[in-house]
């Protein structure tokens, strides 16, 4: 909402500096966006902003104007002498403009006379200069006619400023272009102020002004609208109230120039003098309105308004040419032939006020918010009567705000107010009387109030108060649709008194019962473990795509996602089932400026609920590695990441967790069918991890000669099966023994299983096992690998020796030998 | 028969000569070869034994004695010299084995967290710290919860205040704001008193620009209880702010409107960037908005499950990235979810 000071000064003085209101006005919710000024205001405002630096200029002395003549200099070609009166008789002025030329006359010019002072057009930095008769090539001028830079507004000074022709001779200049717009940002509580009366009112009570209550004229002279106008309310659950005025003999043409300048500083467009009212007024009160041509509506003898729901299959051209189609739950003015407007929202183009019209019919009703919101919203069309009507309009403005615009239209257009006025009211507003325990404000607010302070501060928002046993009867002004509770009541006194004025204490309720959050604190476990090892956090979008998802999972179908009804972008339309597509975009797109990333995403995935069920949002753990090992360095050659690093990720999680993991070859179609791997807890299969297949990193654009590597792990069960308590265990009593022990067999059979046997026949005396070496190629014979371990050897109640050390090594050989055909390697 | 006087100017030469000897020895070996010399099997000073059987047989302990006198001095000496040339060689190791110092170190892999991630912790750490514990509650939610029972019915003109996603099944949506978790917690602990901190992702039907993100992060907070005033909410608003940004800032409380409090208020700091002078982050007017809070509606505390008669209650909400963008002077909400490392690495020494 735009409000421009020269308006709401109509309704309220305004004795402090506009920032000092602007502040006061943000404190207490109607937040003011910006402050723009106009004119001279904007000069004092810059002057202050730069210390003196910018010229400041009054435009004391300076005056609207009126060419007369303009006649040839006798003694220069490119100046004329202009003759113009601006309140004191015509005087001449010498000019170089060249926007006046001989043989002009009528415009409107800023003058500025002898002591005015200007800005000097020609000086390097803008000074101010005084302005002084003087003989220029031998013709006294007396005057100044101003360009904008003369006068501030601008830096141009390529002619004089003309002035609308409307403006009127002999007033001060500043009051025709100075002024101040406060926009306003209003949150849809403040439905009131998207008016300068509701905006002055509250003003009035938050300055202790007094709201200058506008007088209602009424002054009909035509023959009584009954017999000309009948009104019908057919859906009254949807409009409460109609009201119309008929004016006749109008003269359709441009609007005087200060309602055209209030309204295009108030932002609005400017059509003619009848809907430029309708807009005036709708600005000014509140109530949106409706002209209507007369003559184009239908019905014998009176013009019949019949306000229902749309019909089946019904459609209407709007104002802006379009043809809408309606449902039935859409509200209408239509006469007996059809529709004329869509309620509150736009008139039709039908019935449009235009130049040739005569007669007007006025239109100020009351349409359901939530239906015209609906209407509004369904037809993509916001105009600024629906903005108003979708956040509430009381049905007690209807008939003000008609006689308001039917008196302007009379003194304006030249029409003639029929007598009465159509007033169809089938549901009364609401009379809200709230019953306020002054006790009430200070345990809401923690701040005592006394019950006089009370009253006094509603009473300045026009709530009447009176005092009654133990509590105060409130009855809610009509303009406040918003107030319904006791606590609004209580908002309204801490508004009043400054939100600064209530105490800051801590709290002395006592403390609630302390629980934790075991699944949080996990899961930040989880996080520490992994940026342990080196990985940075990344969070992306939970919104993606099906062919996003489709990258990696192949199988994936619509109907197992999740989708959104009304996505911004078909990238972001179905909630993830899996981080992994989100996690190597990222990847990607790092690369482009990284050779390493090694990153983790730990955030949830969506799975569409059973038949009735909620869907599930299951916390999921997300990996990625591409590129070296570490870092370029003298140190050493750079080595590409590969499965194992993934895997030792997994596995560091897993022991910080307390967790003993299970790794099994596994295939996937986006994944390498030899470096994959499924990770299985107690069993279950909770993880997939693995290099990606060259196709996936193809389609991902994840060009690099390195493999890239991925895990996605269900961090729900992995959770669940965290140890609750970590467990200590006393310390070995008796020394250990290490027996190295490397064994070949054939290449298929996975280390695993070696290590399996091992561990089966080492018993409880082999404590620690450690695969230390891999290898193949000769003289390890084709085929076959040799693989090393070392093998810790510790007894809980005795010092092992070496010879029982021996003999356990020879039993597991024997049974590496029995049961994998391992050969020793010396 | 020789005199022990012989045999003291024997052990006095030899004791002057193994002196000289060892004054020359330059390696450990020349060491031994000295020790062999003097005290081996065949050496000068064992040699000496020889001497003893021509001796009167009463001079024979002291003559002993001399000669004992003499290996042990000798030996003493040589042992002194051996630690002395092997502190030599050691030494002379350690200057062959000096490095350029100034070459870089072994990279380390450091890993960090997400910033949004940090700020959540902090708002963690502080809000504990004031006896709030954390719960989470769904990021899809029904219409019912995200709105309804939050005092914002259907067609209601404050739904313009939230830009919505819906899902293709009916009822269900994105949350938008972490409100709703607000219902949950109190229909859950209704009618014990209540102090809870709900963050979690929201998500908000807008176009994605440098100031406008589709997916963000919230906290939200809730306090309920028998005796909890607005004075209470500025107080905790007040402590949370002098953690997160510092002592020495300055605050206000601007009323304000959300459907589920009443009365409401945003909480304004002083501009980070400007100092209040007012600039483009704070739109000229020295102020930036940090939070939006207010006292729980009695709708919305009789939807939880409480009697507001009995019961007041305080909620608030914040936005750990803009919370973040304040304190960094961050300009482009984007680059939280676009996960350059060269931003995010930023961030991996933790927030200051
Ligand atoms: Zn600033």
């Amino acid at each position: 909402m735009r409000v421009p000071l020269s308006w709401l000064r109509e309704y309220v003085d305004i004795p402090q500096e506009i920032e000092e209101l602007a502040e006061r006005l943000t404190l207490a919710g109607l937040e003011v966006a910006r402050i723009e000024y106009l004119g001279p205001a904007a000069q004092a405002r810059e002057g202050k902003r730069e210390q003196g630096s910018q010229a400041t200029l009054t435009w004391e002395g300076i005056y609207i104007g009126e060419v007369l003549e303009v006649k040839p200099h006798p003694n220069a070609d490119k100046l004329v002498v202009a003759v113009v009166d601006y309140g004191k008789g015509p005087v001449e002025s010498v000019t170089g403009a060249p926007n006046i030329r001989v043989g002009d006359q009528g415009q409107k010019v800023a003058v500025a006379e002898a002591g005015a002072r200007i800005i000097d057009a020609y000086a390097p930095e803008p000074k101010p200069v005084k302005v002084k008769a003087m003989a220029i090539r031998g013709v006294r001028s007396e005057v100044v006619l101003c360009s904008e830079k003369e006068l501030g507004l601008s830096d141009d000074h390529s002619g004089i400023l003309i002035l609308d022709r409307e403006a009127e001779v002999g007033r001060p200049l500043a009051e025709l272009l100075s002024d101040v717009v406060l926009e306003l940002d209003l949150t849809p509580n403040l439905a009131r102020c998207f008016s300068i009366i509701g905006v002055a009112r509250e003003v009035a009570a938050l300055t202790g002004q007094r709201f200058k209550t506008p007088e209602v004229k009424w002054h009909p002279q035509g023959p009584p609208i009954s017999g000309q106008v009948e009104v019908e309310i057919q859906d009254p659950d949807l409009c409460a109230r109609y009201t119309a005025a008929l004016v006749k003999g109008v003269k359709v043409g441009p609007s005087p120039f200060w309602m055209r300048r209030r309204l295009a500083l108030a932002g609005m467009r400017l059509i003619n003098n009848i809907v430029d009212i309708t807009n005036y007024v709708m600005l000014e009160w509140g109530q949106p309105l409706h002209a209507f041509d007369y003559d184009k509506l239908h019905g014998e003898p009176a013009k019949r308004i019949i306000v229902r729901r749309a019909r089946p299959g019904e459609k209407i051209t709007t104002l802006d040419g379009v043809e809408r189609d309606l449902t039935t739950e859409m509200l209408l003015i239509t006469d007996p032939e059809g529709p004329i407007a869509i309620a509150g929202v736009m008139g039709g183009l039908e019935s449009e006020v235009t130049e040739s019209t005569r007669a007007v019919l006025l239109e100020s009703a009351s349409f359901s918010n939530t239906n015209n919101r609906r209407t509004a919203q369904a037809l993509k069309l916001m105009s600024e009567a629906a903005a108003r009507f979708g956040r509430g309009v009381p049905p007690e403005l209807a008939v003000p705000a008609l006689k308001r615009a039917a008196e302007l239209m009379r003194e304006l257009a030249d029409g003639e107010i029929a007598s009465g006025i159509v007033d169809v009211y089938p549901v009364k507003q609401r009379e809200v009387e709230l019953d306020l325990e002054p006790r009430e404000v200070e345990r809401l607010l923690g701040l005592a109030v006394s019950p006089p302070e009370i009253m006094e501060l509603l009473e300045r928002l026009e709530f009447a108060c009176s005092p009654r046993e133990g509590t105060i009867r409130v009855r809610v002004p009509q303009h406040r649709l918003d107030v319904s509770c006791p606590a609004d009541l209580v908002e309204e006194v801490a508004r009043l008194i400054g939100y600064d004025k209530i105490p800051t204490t801590l709290m002395a309720d006592p403390l609630p019962r302390q629980e934790r959050n075991r699944s949080l604190e996990l899961e930040e476990q989880v996080r520490e473990a992994l940026v342990g090892c080196g990985l940075t956090e990344v969070i992306t979008y939970s919104l993606t795509s099906l062919e996003a998802e489709a990258k990696l999972d192949p199988n994936s179908s619509p109907e197992g996602y999740l989708h959104i009804a009304n996505p911004l972008s078909r990238e972001r339309s179905v909630l993830r089932r899996s981080l992994l597509p989100g996690l190597l975009e990222t990847v990607a797109e790092n690369l482009k400026h990284h050779e390493r990333v090694a990153i983790f995403e730990l955030g949830r995935v969506y799975i569409p609920g059973e038949k009735g069920e909620r869907p599930r949002e299951p916390r999921r753990l997300g990996l990625a590695l591409a590129g070296p090992r570490s870092r370029l360095s003298w140190h050493e050659k750079p080595r590409a990441m590969d499965f194992f690093d993934l895997k030792g990720i997994v596995e560091e999680l897993l022991l910080r967790l307390g967790l003993e993991g299970r790794f099994e070859r596994t295939s996937h179609p986006s994944f390498h069918p030899g470096r994959t791997a499924k990770l299985l807890i107690g069993g279950e299969e909770v993880g997939l991890l693995g290099e990606l297949h060259p196709r996936v990193r193809e389609s991902l654009e994840l060009e690099l000669a390195e493999p890239v590597l991925a895990a996605e792990l269900d961090l729900e069960a992995i959770l669940a099966r965290a140890a609750p308590v970590g467990r200590y265990k006393p310390l070995p009593q008796f020394p250990a023994v290490l027996r190295d022990l490397a064994v070949v067999v054939d290449e298929a059979i996975p280390a695993e299983k070696v290590a399996q046997a091992i561990r089966a026949a080492g018993g409880g005396l082999l404590r620690e096992l450690v695969l230390f070496d891999l290898y193949q190629g000769p003289p390890v014979p084709q085929g076959r690998k040799s693989l090393a371990f070392r093998l810790r050897l510790q007894a809980e109640d005795r010092t092992l020796t070496d010879e029982e050390a021996d003999a356990l090594r020879t039993r597991i050989e024997a049974r590496l030998a029995e049961e994998l055909g391992a050969e020793l390697r010396k | 028969m020789v005199q022990i006087e012989e045999l003291k100017q024997k052990v006095a030469a030899l004791a002057e000569e193994g002196r000289a000897r060892l004054k020359e020895v330059a390696s450990p070996e020349d060491c031994e070869a000295a020790r062999v010399a003097f005290l081996g099997r065949k050496g000068k000073i064992t040699e000496l034994v020889k001497f003893l059987p021509h001796l009167p047989p009463e001079e024979r302990p002291e003559a002993g004695r001399l000669i004992n006198s003499l290996k042990e001095q000798f030996q003493a000496e040589l042992d002194r010299r051996l630690r002395e040339l092997k502190a030599q060689e050691i030494e002379k190791k350690l200057q062959e084995e000096a490095v350029d110092v100034t070459l870089p170190g072994r990279p380390v892999a450091l890993g960090g967290l997400h910033p949004s991630t940090q700020a959540l912790r902090e708002i963690y750490r502080i809000f504990l710290g004031m006896g709030f514990q954390v719960f989470e509650s769904p990021e899809i939610e029904t219409d019912e919860y995200n709105f309804q029972l939050l005092n914002i019915p259907p067609d209601h003109p404050a739904r313009d205040m939230w830009s919505t996603f819906y899902l293709t099944e009916p009822g269900l949506l994105l949350r938008t704001h972490t409100s709703p978790g607000q219902i949950h917690v109190m229909r859950r602990f209704a009618p014990q008193p209540i102090r809870a901190i709900l963050p979690g992702k929201c998500y908000r039907y807008e176009q994605v620009t440098a100031r406008a993100e589709m997916m963000f992060h919230q906290v939200e907070g809730l306090a309920i209880g028998r005796n909890i005033t607005m004075a209470d909410l500025k107080g905790v608003l007040v402590e949370f702010a002098h953690q997160m940004f510092g002592e020495g800032r300055r605050f206000r409380f601007r009323a304000s409107y959300f459907p589920f409090t009443e009365p409401s208020l945003e909480m304004d700091m002083d501009c980070i960037i400007c100092g209040g002078r007012g600039c483009r982050v704070c739109k000229h007017t020295g102020w930036v908005e940090i939070l939006g809070a207010g006292m729980v509606h009695p709708v919305v505390l009789r939807n939880g499950g409480y009697d507001p008669r009995e019961f007041t209650g305080f909620a608030f909400g914040m936005g750990p990235e803009r919370i973040l963008m304040l304190k960094y002077n961050i300009d482009d909400i984007r680059l939280f979810f676009a996960n350059d490392l060269r931003f995010l690495e930023q961030f991996s020494g933790g927030l200051r």
